[in-house]
């Protein structure tokens, strides 16, 4: 497959499966408004809350990298710009990393 | 903006600032504002993930932080942005599937767009209150 079919494709991938990961996180967080540390904890770690939360990180980040290069590709016109894109790319690897990382530590902690 | 083309200064096309805004370009923007904004949220998700794995106390920071106004008004940016770049990408998944293309249709979805996200960022920030209280 082509790069920009890749994207293409990968961009609609990613939405769809954000459709019901954020939804899902959004009626969450809401439902536990005035919940303390303690139930956040418990709400988090459950295993299906842990699945979902790498999976929304996963798509999350993703879909940011893509978006990104896109908005990259229309204003970055420098010679830079690869090496823009390699930090964009980097910088959503890690966040996503370090996003699933606290979301095990939580649990095992 | 200026590009090098045949190394002179050259003047990018088109020239939007000369073009009245309509819904359709003013959506198309939005759609990638309301993206950027929600990658700035992402970023907070994340540091909200990392203040609940260190503990209680950075995370009661985090909630004190987050019930702010400073905090408040964020949040609500960050879920109006949400549902409209969820409408909008619904309206865009349509499109992909040529859905919706005739120029009436578009307005249409555009404007439903604009309304759909003015409400669920309402009913949601409701249901939170509610839920609060």
């Amino acid at each position: 497959m082509k790069d920009g079919a890749r994207h293409w494709l990968w961009e609609r991938a990613t939405a769809l499966a954000l459709i019901p990961l954020t939804i899902w996180f959004l009626a969450s967080i809401i439902a536990h408004s005035s919940s303390g540390y303690g139930e956040f904890v418990a709400w988090l770690t459950n295993p299906l809350s842990m699945v979902l939360m790498v999976l929304l990180l996963a798509a999350l980040f993703y879909h940011i990298a893509l978006g990104f290069q896109v908005v990259v590709d229309d204003y970055v016109h420098s010679a830079r710009k690869p090496l823009v894109l390699m930090a964009v790319r980097l910088g959503c690897l890690a966040l996503a990393a370090v996003g699933c990382i606290a979301v095990v530590y939580t649990a095992f902690d | 903006m200026q590009s090098r083309a045949n190394g002179k200064q050259r003047p990018n096309s088109p020239n939007i600032q000369i073009y009245r805004p309509q819904l359709t370009s003013v959506l198309s923007i939005a759609n990638r504002a309301s993206g950027i904004v929600l990658s700035l949220g992402a970023v907070g998700l994340v540091f909200w993930l990392v203040a609940a794995a260190n503990g209680p106390e950075a995370y009661t920071y985090t909630q004190l932080l987050l019930a702010s106004s400073p905090g408040q008004i964020g949040l609500l940016l960050f879920v109006f942005a949400f549902f409209f770049h969820l409408c909008g990408g619904l309206r865009h998944l349509a499109w992909d599937a040529g859905l919706g293309f005739d120029l009436a249709a578009i307005y249409r979805s555009g404007w439903a767009v604009v309304a759909a996200s003015a409400l669920l960022t309402a009913l949601s920030w409701l249901v939170s209150l509610v839920m609060r209280s």
